[in-house]
Order: C-alpha cells, then sequence, then structure tokens
C-alpha cells in the first residue's frame, strides 16, 4: 500500500488550445467545470480562493504558482482532509500541447506523499550529522597528507 | 530512521478498524490526555480491555503515554500517524476524473455536469 505521490491524467481534447487555456486561466473558465464561485487573480503570486457546493461547500486557495500562456498553468493548494493550518500542499500542473486535432492536456497532481516535518527533521539532520563526520574526515585525511 | 509512512498508514487503518480503538481515540481527541480509568468509566469498557486497546494504539503511534502526578498515567492521542493515512485518503479522494469530465462538457459547450 504505498502512498501514491503523483496522480497523473492525459486528455486530447478537439478544442483549440486558446479556448482550453481560457478555460483554466480565466474565473469565468474555472468556475465553469470546477469551482462553484472564485475569486482573486490568476497570475503567479497571488492567491484564488474557491468554493465547491457539489462537496458540502468547501473552500479551499489555490496560490498560482506558473501561469506560462497557452503553455503551463500551476497551483498547490492544501492536501484534501487535513486540518486547518496543516502545511503540506500538493502543486498541480495543467500542461498544453497542440495535435492535429485540438489540444492534449496533461493533468500533474504532486506531492501527496509528504511526511511531517517531525520526520523530516531528524532525516535531514541525520544527513546534516553524516556530512559533518565525513568532512571531518576528509580535512584530517588531507592533513595529515 | 524515519518511519515507513506505508508501515505507518497500514497501521494507522489496522488500528481504526475496530470500533472500541475508534471510540477511544475520539473520547481522547474530545476529552484530552486520559487515564486508563477515565477511558473505562467513559466508554463502559472493563480497565483490562482499555489497557489492551491502549497497547495495540501505542504500538501504532496513535497514543503516548506519560506519568501525571503520581501514579497516575496519562494516554494522549497523537495526530501524526493520521497525517500519514491522510495522505494515502487524500491521494484516493483527489476527484481529477469528475474534474476532467466536467471540463470536457464545458469545452463541449454541454452545460450539462
Amino acid at each position: 500500500m504505498p502512498i501514491p505521490n503523483t496522480i497523473t491524467r492525459t486528455l486530447d481534447l478537439a478544442h483549440p488550445q486558446a479556448k482550453v487555456w481560457a478555460a483554466l486561466t480565466t474565473i469565468e473558465g474555472i468556475t465553469g467545470w470546477f469551482g462553484s464561485q472564485a475569486e482573486g487573480r490568476l497570475a503567479p503570486g497571488h492567491d484564488v480562493r474557491m468554493r465547491w457546493e457539489q462537496y458540502d461547500n468547501a473552500e479551499g486557495t489555490l496560490e498560482i504558482k506558473v501561469v506560462d500562456p497557452m503553455a503551463v498553468f500551476a497551483y498547490t493548494w492544501s492536501i484534501n482532509g487535513a486540518p486547518q493550518g496543516d502545511p503540506r500542499r500538493t502543486y498541480v500542473e495543467f500542461a498544453l500541447e497542440p495535435t492535429a486535432a485540438g489540444t492534449r492536456l496533461t493533468v500533474t497532481e504532486s506531492g501527496f506523499a509528504q511526511l511531517p516535518d517531525e520526520w523530516l527533521t531528524p532525516s535531514y539532520q541525520g544527513n546534516v550529522e553524516g556530512w559533518r563526520a565525513e568532512l571531518g574526515e576528509l580535512v584530517a585525511y588531507l592533513d595529515a597528507a | 530512521m524515519p518511519p515507513d509512512p506505508e508501515q505507518v498508514s497500514a497501521g494507522v487503518f489496522a488500528a481504526l478498524a475496530d470500533p472500541t480503538r475508534r471510540a477511544i481515540l475520539a473520547s481522547l481527541a474530545e476529552h484530552g490526555p486520559s487515564t486508563a480509568t477515565d477511558l473505562s468509566g467513559r466508554l463502559a469498557i472493563t480497565r483490562q480491555g482499555v489497557a489492551k486497546h491502549l497497547g495495540l494504539l501505542a504500538d501504532a503511534g496513535l497514543v503516548t503515554s506519560d506519568a501525571g502526578s503520581g501514579r497516575r498515567v496519562l494516554y494522549r492521542h497523537r495526530s501524526e500517524p493520521i497525517k500519514v493515512a491522510q495522505s494515502f485518503l487524500a491521494a484516493l479522494a483527489a476527484d481529477w476524473d469528475g474534474s476532467l469530465g466536467r471540463l470536457a462538457a464545458f469545452l463541449d459547450g454541454d452545460p450539462g455536469r
């Protein structure tokens, strides 16, 4: 039962890239298929608050990371079901490519298998200690030469 | 070495599969750190039964115990393993197939879901 870290879906759409791009990166677009309400600026460094009527009026904030026109739109949002204030966020990327028939859209959400800080810290500290010891030995070796 | 997330999630799901253990965790979450006697009284389970389940919950990392004043051992709920299991559940709950189905319908100009 490994924790899936990444979810990927690819969609071949019979629509021009400009139309798909607008559906992803305008308030009018994302409220047409994604959330029921959205407010904010769909620009890097900005937040968009969304509400989903179909999921018990769940609310979430998208932190917009990448808006590379016609090519890549990406944001982070909090882990679904995590308590308020949980710092973990997953990264969602929509990548568009032209095809003969229209547009290929690849959606990737990654970062599910994040560990709580309490575990990351000992592992990081372990590496820091490890390198300190290794580099100390290297210095001793070089000094002795 | 940090614990293996897969093993932690498996421990959480096994621990939560039992209704008595769910009741113990819910009680600790609601009332805060408690003794085995407190839990036994609150949940109408024998003290031995509570002790057995607390042992299993401790193995899964879901409760910790510390000595309170005198001989009172206090058990408290520990949420870290739940957060790991939550990552697993979040991946399962991510409904991209539903959302992308609505996107395709939206692009096709179909007002239905």
